[in-house]
């Protein structure tokens, strides 16, 4: 059944979210209030600048607020912040979550972050470079000035943008030069460990003309029954020709409130697949872009949420079509257990002269519990000619026919809807293309599925 | 005595059945004893109920059950859950497969394997994959389809062909075939029918379900009947198949009438 349509943005249930509407709105103060204390050291003079117009630009804007059409359908009793501090991990945390950080078998660069702090980096073998962003300056300051946060928060999350470009002094850079292809994924791990603590990860890979890299990103707190707050930002930049393979795995834990800022710009015939994996958090806010900037540019767009109790999943995407013949493919995916709600706005934007673009965007929602509520808004807004986009916004439970073929080969109806749901989930990450990260992937996903049907 | 009277309940039984879906009567008093080691065919016109038969007794809940009995084994089959029906040795191979997206052919197949081991028994990968390959081979399937999704994208031949290979997998002792020819060329006939001859055994009943002679030159039967407006109106050896081919359906509906 489609729920909503680009003209006619619907919900499942609008009188709900009228009711949850009232009651005011959250904040983010308590440390955010006070200034971050910055070791400005050799750093350029446009990064200290930009991270201090960015805290002002924070401290400027409003929260988020329900008339905000590209808040709508949040629930903004979840958007109080206000009991976040910055945590200081100690030195057993630390060794503890080093020894926790388990990923794939094989990886060209290895890089551990804990409440925003690299602890550990095994960086650039196969001639990609994987540097902490700060260090990273001074060598690549110019690539890194073009792109750091520019464009970011978008969709509504600029007030959480600002507050990531000014806390973050702290992040990855991944740079792979002209023609080459790195062999293996680099993959980075951010920790948030305390009570109340919070993390900015911020991760900026670039890739040279024909260049390839994958990267594997992996969200996790030390304890499930920590509060904690995550604002992240990934910025991937596809030049001409090059490939990116970026999957960020969210398992922060159940009481985490995140923001994830994706942005993506693809050069000409240059291709990136974007995957997130949402398999944690109490409310999760996700924005992601792609900026097709040149001819032959294509995008895969895939996400993949498994939500219970009274989780938020909010996602907003925009895919932006700059230039003709131009590519995106998005597929979001959400399994709703519990009370759980899920949001998608989308957006295709195909620019005046951007002809024979090819634009999709489905998203499909899997409705495993009577008490779950899917809202989606796709849209398009096209100004060029020869075009083919669509969308489609699916909210469906399993089919009993389904359920009954599981149930003809003795498999229980348990078993058979837990089994039913785990494909649903996984059946876009065979778009990515690689064995290791499926697997990986798979198994996470099996996992959020035991935790959250157990 | 004893053993006797074992080997007597060694079939799957029906008795004097009656089922419904949505108020309407489907199956009017079926009768119908399938023992181990044979096989029977069923065969009647659309809308005799053949299909409501085989559904009835894989369990599905769309299907109400309003007199009668089954049993197998001397177990009543009809009070037990579907997934139980299975479990105990049942198998019906789907007329129309049911397509699973992002479920793997290979996990799925597993998935009802482990369901048939004691809690906390794991099934064994390595030797999972020996006999599954095995099986696909036999069937000629490409080994390919162990990653596939369940029927998904499949042609009539490939989904038909693995209906076989889930029954060969599970081994279950009494098989229900429903319309198992349809859909299929005579290429892909040929291998189903093998893969249903090679399962043949004295510890196996046989259930053929079809609308056409024409699976009987391939799996050929022991008894076959006639199913007519819910009930068993005729019964004999796979001659009466070879008849009603020739003289159609409307044959045993006139001599029915004649009778009435």
């Amino acid at each position: 059944m489609i729920d909503a349509l680009a003209e006619a943005p619907g919900s499942m249930d609008s009188e709900t979210e009228e009711s949850r509407a009232i009651g005011g709105f959250g904040s983010i103060s308590s440390a955010f209030e006070t200034k971050p204390e910055w070791e400005n050291g050799n750093l350029p003079e446009w990064f200290t600048k930009a991270r201090e117009e960015a805290w002002n630009e924070f401290l400027r804007l409003p929260m988020p607020g329900r008339k905000d059409e590209s808040w709508r359908f949040a629930n903004v009793k979840l958007h109080d912040f206000s009991s976040f501090q910055a945590f200081e991990a100690d030195a057993d945390q630390i060794e503890e979550l080093i020894e926790r950080s388990h990923g794939l078998a094989e990886s060209s660069a290895r890089v551990i972050f804990v409440n925003g702090r690299m602890v550990k980096i095994d960086a650039g073998s196969d001639g990609v470079v994987c540097l902490p962003l700060v260090d990273a300056l001074a060598e690549y300051g110019a690539v890194i000035e073009n792109h750091f946060m520019n464009r970011q928060g978008q969709l509504g999350g600029r007030k959480f943008a600002a507050l990531h470009a000014a806390r973050s002094d702290s992040g990855v850079f991944v740079y792979v030069s002209k023609g080459v292809e790195v062999a293996h994924p680099v993959e980075v791990f951010h920790w948030v460990v305390g009570d109340n603590a919070t993390a900015f990860p911020h991760t900026l890979v670039v890739t040279e003309q024909n260049a390839s890299v994958s990267v594997v990103e992996h969200f996790q707190s030390a304890n499930d029954d920590e509060a904690g707050f995550a604002v992240g930002a990934v910025k991937l930049v596809a030049n001409t020709g090059s490939r990116i393979n970026y999957v960020g795995s969210q398992r922060w834990g159940s009481k985490v409130k995140a923001v994830n800022l994706a942005l993506t710009e693809v050069g000409r015939d240059a291709s990136v697949t974007g995957c997130i994996a949402q398999l944690g958090s109490a409310w999760c806010r996700s924005e992601a872009v792609s900026h097709l900037n040149g001819p032959g540019a294509n995008s895969d767009m895939i996400s993949v949420a498994i939500a219970n109790g009274d989780q938020e999943i909010d996602q907003r995407t925009l895919q932006h079509h700059a230039q003709p013949s131009t590519t995106s493919n998005l597929l979001y995916k959400n399994a709703l257990y519990g009370r759980s709600r899920s949001i998608f706005a989308g957006l295709i934007q195909v620019d005046q002269g951007a002809h024979q673009t090819d634009a999709y965007q489905p998203c499909r929602n899997l409705l495993l519990s009577d008490e779950v509520e899917a809202n989606s808004m796709p849209g398009l807004e096209i100004n060029a000619d020869g075009v083919k986009c669509s969308h489609g916004s699916t909210s469906s439970q399993i089919d009993d026919d389904e359920i009954f073929y599981f149930v003809a080969r003795g498999i229980t109806p348990r078993i058979a809807r837990k089994l039913i749901a785990i494909g649903f989930s996984t059946e876009p990450i065979q778009r990515l293309k690689n064995e290791a990260i499926e697997e990986l992937l798979v198994a996470q996903i099996g996992q959020r599925f035991e935790d959250v049907t157990q | 005595m004893e053993a006797q009277t074992q080997s007597q309940q060694m079939k799957l039984e029906i008795k004097d059945l009656h089922a419904r879906i949505d108020g309407q009567e489907i199956l009017k008093g079926l009768s119908l004893d399938i023992p181990k080691g044979e096989v029977h065919a069923i065969m009647g016109p659309n809308g005799s109920g053949k299909s409501t038969l085989s559904k009835v007794l894989a369990g599905h809940d769309d299907y109400e059950v309003t007199g009668g009995e089954v049993l197998m084994d001397g177990v009543n089959l009809l009070e037990m859950p579907a997934d139980e029906r299975s479990r105990a040795g049942l198998f019906m191979a789907f007329q129309y497969p049911v397509e699973i997206p992002g479920v793997s052919n290979a996990n799925f197949i597993r998935a009802a394997l482990q369901a048939r081991l004691p809690n906390g028994e794991e099934l064994d990968a390595v030797d999972f994959y020996k006999a599954l390959y095995a099986k696909m081979d036999e069937l000629e399937i490409d080994r390919k389809f162990t990653a596939r999704s369940v029927n998904e994208g499949y042609s009539g031949g490939e989904k038909k062909r693995n209906e076989i290979l889930q029954m060969a997998m599970l081994e279950p002792f009494y098989c229900v075939l429903d319309e198992t020819d349809s859909g299929l060329d005579i290429d892909a006939l040929k291998i189903v029918a093998k893969g249903v001859n090679a399962m043949r055994s004295p510890y196996r009943g046989f259930l053929v379900i079809t609308h056409y002679q024409r699976l009987l030159d391939y799996i050929e039967p022991d008894h076959v009947h006639v199913m007519v407006n819910g009930r068993i109106v005729r019964s004999g050896g796979k001659g009466l198949a070879l008849e009603l081919e020739e003289k159609g359906y409307d044959w045993v509906r006139d001599e029915l009438a004649v009778t009435a």
